[in-house]
């Protein structure tokens, strides 16, 4: 039997303090995330040291601890860390982001990929760069209206009475299928010069982000980051339904609301930053999930395989292709769209297609 | 009691009592119950625009085994919604405890009332324990997440619903009933004095129904909390209640002991079902025996030649 090859993962553990404090740990949740922010943080050096100048990553790390000489630390700080900043927190909004989602959907498809949040921020921005020939950042601005018109929409749409898991879905497909003609239509309005802009915007990419962009996407991650994790234990009760975590006092139109529009915020603030890299909301949630083996929403080990993710596929394109050759989006797309196909046969075959 | 005493070992006069007898013993019931914990008072219940119960009063009495019956879709489930806070009423109040149950804050009301409803979802994935701590919630907090305490209530849970030796088990691995369990046992470790069940045995079978009862009728009488629950099955509820409210088309048409009320009369009233009452062998409850099928066709050929 194939149920019996598993193997519990064991009762969560507490940490009790004197004066009644406790708290809820899950061993291998906490060695997951330690896992993966080591992994993160080793790829964010590699990828420092990456490009037409390479540096030993024993430079890198010297150099980022204020150590190095002159013109590595102009590589270092001024080129490249923003870069890497920016990749690691884009990629940990669109984990939290897709986490969020799929937990409040119930479903593994219920992600901003599919549900057309990133689409509908391509369109926002390329109205900007199209339609306005607009700078950096009012490209950047277009996207994240372009993403939070999107979310109204699906919420107005599939979400007023709340959430049936695959109605979601299809009203994000439908959304998209919108989007997409919009986009298209744009294009094909757009001068050459526009239209070669537009269309690496929309694979989403890393190159030439500096500090501009890290500090308002830092800003964001502080104010939300905190916000769901308050709420996250009331996300792991909505698991159960609506109805069980009513019962159990958990305030659900509330929490919903609250997590919904967090969600949006850093899907759009994400793609926005970096355009529409795609998948890595769909996949960061489930490969976390994997790792740890806990049920729950997994939060923050999302957040940290986002971040890891991405940092690594960006470094994966620029050692494959060359710097500035491939954009990250590309190599997220090809892998999410692997793991996407997996999830459906597997889906499928549990019978819940 | 009242006349109802009587009519033990005589199931005749059970099944010539007249609906009307029966709203007389229930009036009689409501004068009888003091102030209770639980009740909704004067509500209209309606989704959306569809109205299902109006002017609705229910009292569920403190230390009782309550069981709501009546046929589908006559507004049983949205009591309960309505009772558990779920479903706000448009119009009249429920009350916990003597404060509307809207305004109190939602953990409070989940310390005190607790809720089995129709359909849970168990994540992927679970464990029993795990599922069952779950139940712990309300109790919790950001700086109270896991208490020695807590651990307990989910141990003494799990040992009276008997999914103890399951505890390591994925809920997803379960047989129906062992399910079943599991959640009644997350919604013990609640630890709320009233506990309210949608429909626990829907999907069981006969061995797993009774199963559920019996556990239900142990938590009523061993540890004396009040219990309300739906079921489908008269003869379960005239078995395990102690109190039976009887609904039809949002409307309360008798409330009491089985005893009391169980009649020929009632069913056909609320079910639109001929049929005898006799003695439960078992128990000396009220035991509903539907017509033979002949008989009912035959009935509902004379009434339309008298209509005609």
């Amino acid at each position: 039997m194939k149920t019996a090859q598993k193997t519990p993962h064991g009762r969560p553990r507490a940490l009790r303090t004197p004066g009644g404090f406790s708290f809820r740990l899950e061993p291998r949740a906490l060695i997951v995330v330690a896992a993966l922010v080591v992994a993160a943080l080793a790829a964010s050096v590699v990828l420092i040291g990456t490009g037409d100048f390479p540096i030993p990553a024993a430079d890198v790390v010297r150099t980022l601890l204020g150590d190095g000489n002159a013109g590595q630390e102009f590589i270092v700080n001024e080129l490249r860390l923003p870069r890497v900043l920016v990749g690691l927190l884009v990629g940990a909004s669109l984990g939290l982001g897709g986490a969020l989602f799929q937990a409040v959907s119930r479903n593994p498809l219920g992600s901003p990929d599919v549900l057309g949040l990133g689409q509908g921020a391509t369109a926002g921005a390329l109205v900007m760069i199209v339609l306005f020939s607009g700078s950096a950042n009012q490209v950047t601005i277009g996207a994240l209206v372009g993403g939070l018109v999107t979310g109204t929409l699906i919420y107005l749409l599939a979400w007023q009475r709340g959430v049936h898991g695959y109605r979601l879905v299809l009203v994000g497909i439908g959304i998209s299928a919108i989007a997409t003609a919009i986009n298209g239509y744009l294009m094909t309005k757009a001068d050459f010069v526009d239209a070669a802009r537009a269309v690496v915007w929309m694979t989403g990419t890393l190159d030439g982000r500096d500090w501009k962009q890290v500090w308002p996407l830092l800003a964001l991650a502080c104010v939300l980051v905190p916000l769901v994790l308050a709420n996250g234990r009331g996300l792991r009760m909505m698991e159960m339904g609506d109805d069980v975590s009513h019962a159990l006092g958990v305030r659900v139109e509330r929490v919903r609301l609250v997590l919904m529009v967090s969600a949006v915020l850093l899907t759009a603030a994400a793609t926005a930053a970096a355009g529409p890299v795609s998948f890595v909301a769909l996949t960061a949630p489930q490969l976390a999930r994997r790792l740890t083996r806990s049920p729950g929403p997994n939060l923050v080990p999302s957040l940290c395989m986002g971040a890891a993710l991405l940092v690594t596929a960006d470094w994966a394109s620029q050692r494959l292709f060359g710097d500035g050759q491939l954009p990250v989006g590309v190599v997220t797309g090809v892998l999410g769209g692997v793991y996407l196909l997996w999830l459906l046969v597997t889906e499928r075959r549990a019978g819940r297609i | 009691m009242t006349a109802a005493g009587g009519d033990r070992g005589r199931p005749a006069d059970r099944n010539n009592r007249s609906a009307g007898q029966n709203n007389r013993s229930a009036d009689q019931n409501n004068r009888r119950s003091t102030v209770n914990r639980l009740s909704a008072e004067n509500v209209t219940l309606a989704y959306d625009q569809r109205v299902i119960a109006e002017q609705l009063s229910v009292e569920i009495p403190d230390n009782s085994f309550t069981v709501i019956v009546g046929p589908n879709a006559c507004g049983k489930s949205t009591l309960l919604r309505a009772l558990s806070r779920m479903l706000k009423p448009s119009q009249g109040r429920v009350l916990l405890d003597g404060q509307v149950i809207q305004s109190m804050p939602a953990k409070k009301v989940a310390r005190t009332l607790g809720l089995l409803p129709q359909s849970s979802i168990a994540p992927d994935g679970i464990t029993v324990a795990d599922l069952v701590g779950r139940g712990r919630y309300p109790h919790q907090g950001i700086l109270r997440q896991w208490s020695a305490e807590d651990e307990r209530v989910v141990r003494e849970s799990m040992a009276q619903t008997g999914v103890a030796e399951l505890a390591d088990r994925y809920v997803d691995e379960l047989s129906g009933g062992q399910r079943q369990r599991v959640w009644i046992a997350m919604a013990l470790a609640q630890q709320t004095p009233l506990l309210l069940l949608d429909e626990p045995t829907t999907f069981l079978d006969i061995q797993h129904q009774i199963d559920v009862l019996d556990l239900c009728a142990e938590l009523h009488e061993e540890q004396g909390r009040t219990l309300v629950a739906v079921l489908h099955d008269l003869n379960h509820a005239a078995r395990y209640a102690t109190h039976l409210i009887a609904l039809k088309g949002g409307e309360v048409i008798a409330q009491g002991a089985p005893n009391d009320i169980v009649t020929a009369g009632l069913v056909e009233e609320v079910f639109g079902l001929r049929c005898q009452v006799i003695d439960d062998p078992e128990t000396g409850t009220p035991l509903v025996v539907p017509a033979a099928r002949k008989a009912r066709v035959r009935a509902e050929r004379a009434v339309a030649r008298e209509a005609s």
